[in-house]
C-alpha cells in the first residue's frame, strides 16, 4: 500500500533545519523497532515520548553501581543515591531556571502535581464562592481535581472559552479574572490542539489582580524553553515521560513563599522533622511533600532526559518541529474530507484530524497495520471534544525525533483509510 | 500492509451497517432503555426496547433500536443486533448474547454453551468476528451488547470498562 521504507534507505542525514535527525533517531533504540511487519512511526509523542539510550543508561547504570535509598542511611551507597538524586532536582531547576532546587517537588506525574496544588494549597486557602478560572481546553487532569473541591469546598469554576481555531479569547479571560477569583490554572499548550498560550500575558493579567497562576506544561516542556522567572508563574508542572523521560516522575515547580505555606499533601517517612505520638513537625519544601521512597532511579532518568534534550537545544528542536508542523499541516490537508482541530496561529507540533469517511477509532486501526502509531480517542479531553461537537479525534503528535518521511507514511496510510471507507 | 485482517475486519457488511445503521431511531413506545458508554474512545449508544409480554407469558422483544455515535464497529453491531434480537424471548436474547461475547473474545474451541441459540443469527453476526484479531477494538463491538442486557436488566448506565 505505501512505498515508503524508513530503514530500508538511509534516512536523510539533516532536514531542512539542518539538525542531524538521522544521528537523532540512532539515539533512540525502539526506533528500529518494527510493527505489524512495518517500520514504526511513532506519532503519539504527545501521550508519552520515546526513551534516547542516555536516558536508559542513566538508570541502568544507577542501579548497577549506585543504588540505595536516599535520605535514609550513612553507609556510601545511600550518600551516592541521594548525592545523585539532590542533582537531579538541581538538574530540573537548572532546566526551568527556577530561583532554588527547593522550589522543585518530585511527584509521580503532573497528575498528583495539580492534585498537590488543588488538595494542599486549595484546601487551605479556598473558601466557598471563590472562583478558580479554568480554560476550555484543559485536559482532565487540570479539571477533575478542581472539581473535587468544588464538591468538597464550593469554590466556582470558571472557564475561559476558546474560538473555532482554538485560540484562548483573552478578552473573556480578562472578564473573568473578578474579585473572588484567586487562582487562574491553564494549560500552557493544549494536548489536542497544539495551541501554545499566551503564558506571559495570562500572567501579568492575573498578577495585576493578585491571582496567582498555575500552567499545566506537561505538553510545552517538550516543545519549547520555559523559564519559570521570567514567566513569573506561580506553580508549574509537567510529566517527564513526554519529555524522553522514565515514567513514575513528575515535577511540581511552586514559588518559595507559596511552597513554604502549604501543609503536607501526605503523611508518612522523609517528609518529617521529626515525629511523636503527640505532635510531628514537618520537614521544610520540597521535602515536605515527598512522603515516602521516591522515585529515585527515575529522576536519575530525568536529569539524564533533561541533559539530552538541552545538548540539542530547543532552538534546534523547534525550528525542526516547526518545519515537521508546517509539512504535515500542508500535506493533511490533501487527504480528502480530512479536518484538522485546531489551528491556532501560536501551535506546537500537535496535528487533530477528522475525516469525514472513518471514525477515528478506525482510522486508528487500519493506520497501526501500517506501522503508524497516533492516538484516537477524546485525549482525556471530553469538553474540548463537546465544544467541536466531535465524540473524538485522531492525534499526531510529533516529538524530536520524527522525520517528513514519517509525515508522508501517515499521508499513504490515510489514502487506504479513504480507499477502504471512501 | 496486513490488509487481510483489516478486510477481515472492515467486510462490507459492517462498512455499510457502519454507514447506514438499522433501526437508528427512539421508538416513543421502547418500555426498556440503557445508555452505554465506552469511556476510552468517548463512545455513547442508547439501547431502546419494546417488550411485550408472548402467549406464553415469557416476554419477548417486540422492537429494539439504538441512536448514538461510535466507530463504524460499534455501530455496525448495535445495527446488526437490533436486527437479530426481534422477536426473541429474554431467555433468547441472554444467550444470543454470551455467544456473541464468547465469538469476540475467545477462540472457537472455547466457546461455551449457552442453550438455545439462534443459528442463522450467529451466522450473520460472524462478521464481527474479526475483532478477535484486534484486542482494542473487542470494546466497541460488544458495547451495545452489554447496553442491551442493561436495558433487559431494567435498564441503568453501562461502561464497557
Ligand atoms: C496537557 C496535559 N496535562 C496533563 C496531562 C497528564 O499527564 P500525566 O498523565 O503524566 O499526569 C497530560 C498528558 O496526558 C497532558 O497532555
Amino acid at each position: 500500500m505505501t512505498t515508503y521504507a524508513l530503514h530500508q534507505a538511509p534516512a536523510p542525514a539533516s532536514d531542512r533545519t539542518g539538525f542531524d535527525i538521522a544521528a537523532v533517531r540512532r539515539d533512540f533504540p525502539i526506533l528500529r523497532e518494527r510493527v505489524h511487519g512495518k517500520p514504526l512511526v511513532y506519532l503519539d509523542s504527545g501521550a508519552s515520548a520515546q526513551k534516547p539510550r542516555p536516558v536508559l543508561e542513566a538508570m541502568r547504570h544507577f542501579y548497577e553501581h549506585d543504588y540505595a535509598n536516599v535520605h535514609r542511611g550513612v553507609h556510601l551507597l545511600s550518600a551516592r543515591a541521594t548525592d545523585l538524586f539532590e542533582q537531579a532536582r538541581e538538574t530540573v531547576r537548572r532546566f526551568i531556571n527556577a530561583d532554588s532546587a527547593d522550589e522543585i517537588v518530585f511527584t509521580r506525574n503532573a497528575t498528583e502535581s495539580i492534585n498537590l496544588v488543588a488538595a494542599s494549597w486549595g484546601g487551605t486557602f479556598l473558601r466557598a464562592g471563590d472562583e478558580v478560572v479554568l480554560s476550555a481546553m484543559e485536559h482532565h487532569a487540570n479539571i477533575v481535581p478542581w472539581q473535587l473541591l468544588r464538591d468538597h469546598l464550593g469554590i466556582v469554576l470558571r472557564i475561559v472559552p476558546i474560538d473555532d481555531a482554538g485560540t484562548l479569547d483573552m478578552d473573556a479571560y480578562r472578564d473573568l479574572l473578578g474579585p473572588r477569583t484567586r487562582l487562574v490554572a491553564i494549560s500552557h499548550m493544549s494536548n489536542v490542539l497544539g495551541t501554545i498560550n499566551p503564558a506571559a500575558e495570562i500572567i501579568s493579567m492575573a498578577h495585576s489582580r493578585g491571582i496567582p497562576v498555575l500552567l499545566d506544561g506537561c505538553q510545552a516542556i517538550t516543545h519549547l524553553p520555559v523559564d519559570v522567572q521570567a514567566l513569573d508563574v506561580d506553580f508549574y508542572v509537567f510529566s517527564a515521560h513526554k519529555l524522553y523521560g522514565p515514567t513514575g516522575i513528575g515535577i511540581l515547580y511552586g514559588k518559595s513563599r507559596l511552597l513554604s505555606q502549604m501543609p503536607p499533601y501526605q503523611g508518612g517517612g522523609d517528609m518529617i522533622a521529626s515525629v511523636s505520638f503527640e505532635k510531628t513537625t514537618y520537614k521544610e519544601p520540597p521535602h515536605r511533600f515527598e512522603a515516602g521512597t521516591p522515585a529515585i532511579a527515575e529522576a536519575i532518568g530525568l536529569a539524564a532526559a533533561i541533559d539530552y534534550v538541552t545538548g540539542l537545544g530547543f532552538d534546534a528542536i523547534g525550528a525542526h518541529e516547526a518545519d515537521l508542523l508546517a509539512y504535515a499541516t500542508t500535506r493533511l490537508q490533501t487527504v480528502p474530507g480530512l479536518h484538522i482541530v485546531g489551528t491556532s496561529p501560536h501551535k506546537g507540533a500537535i496535528v487533530s484530524f477528522t475525516m469525514d469517511s472513518a471514525h477515528p477509532h478506525d482510522i486508528g486501526t487500519i493506520i497501526d497495520r501500517a506501522g503508524i502509531a497516533v492516538r484516537a480517542g477524546h485525549h482525556c479531553a471530553q469538553p474540548l471534544m463537546e465544544r467541536y461537537n466531535v465524540a473524538a479525534t485522531c492525534r499526531a503528535s510529533f516529538g524530536l525525533y520524527n522525520c517528513r518521511d514519517e509525515v508522508d507514511a501517515l499521508v499513504a496510510a490515510l489514502m487506504t483509510v479513504q480507499e477502504i471507507f471512501g | 500492509m496486513a490488509f487481510d485482517d483489516l478486510r477481515e475486519l472492515y467486510q462490507e457488511v459492517i462498512l455499510d451497517h457502519g454507514k447506514h445503521p438499522r433501526n437508528f431511531r427512539h421508538p416513543p413506545e421502547a418500555n426498556r432503555q440503557a445508555r452505554g458508554d465506552n469511556p476510552m474512545c468517548g463512545d455513547k449508544i442508547t439501547v431502546y426496547l419494546t417488550l411485550a409480554p408472548s402467549p406464553s407469558g415469557e416476554d419477548v422483544v417486540a422492537d429494539a433500536a439504538f441512536e448514538g455515535r461510535g466507530c463504524a464497529i460499534s455501530q455496525a453491531s448495535a445495527s446488526l443486533m437490533t436486527e437479530m434480537v426481534r422477536g426473541k424471548t429474554v431467555a433468547q436474547v441472554r444467550a444470543l448474547f454470551e455467544n456473541f461475547h464468547d465469538m469476540c473474545t475467545k477462540d472457537d474451541a472455547l466457546h461455551g454453551d449457552h442453550g438455545d441459540v439462534d443459528e442463522d443469527a450467529m451466522d450473520r453476526l460472524q462478521v464481527l468476528s474479526g475483532v478477535r484479531q484486534f484486542p482494542m477494538r473487542v470494546k466497541c463491538a460488544t458495547l451495545a451488547w452489554h447496553t442491551l442486557i442493561a436495558a433487559v436488566d431494567g435498564g441503568a448506565k453501562t461502561s464497557t470498562e
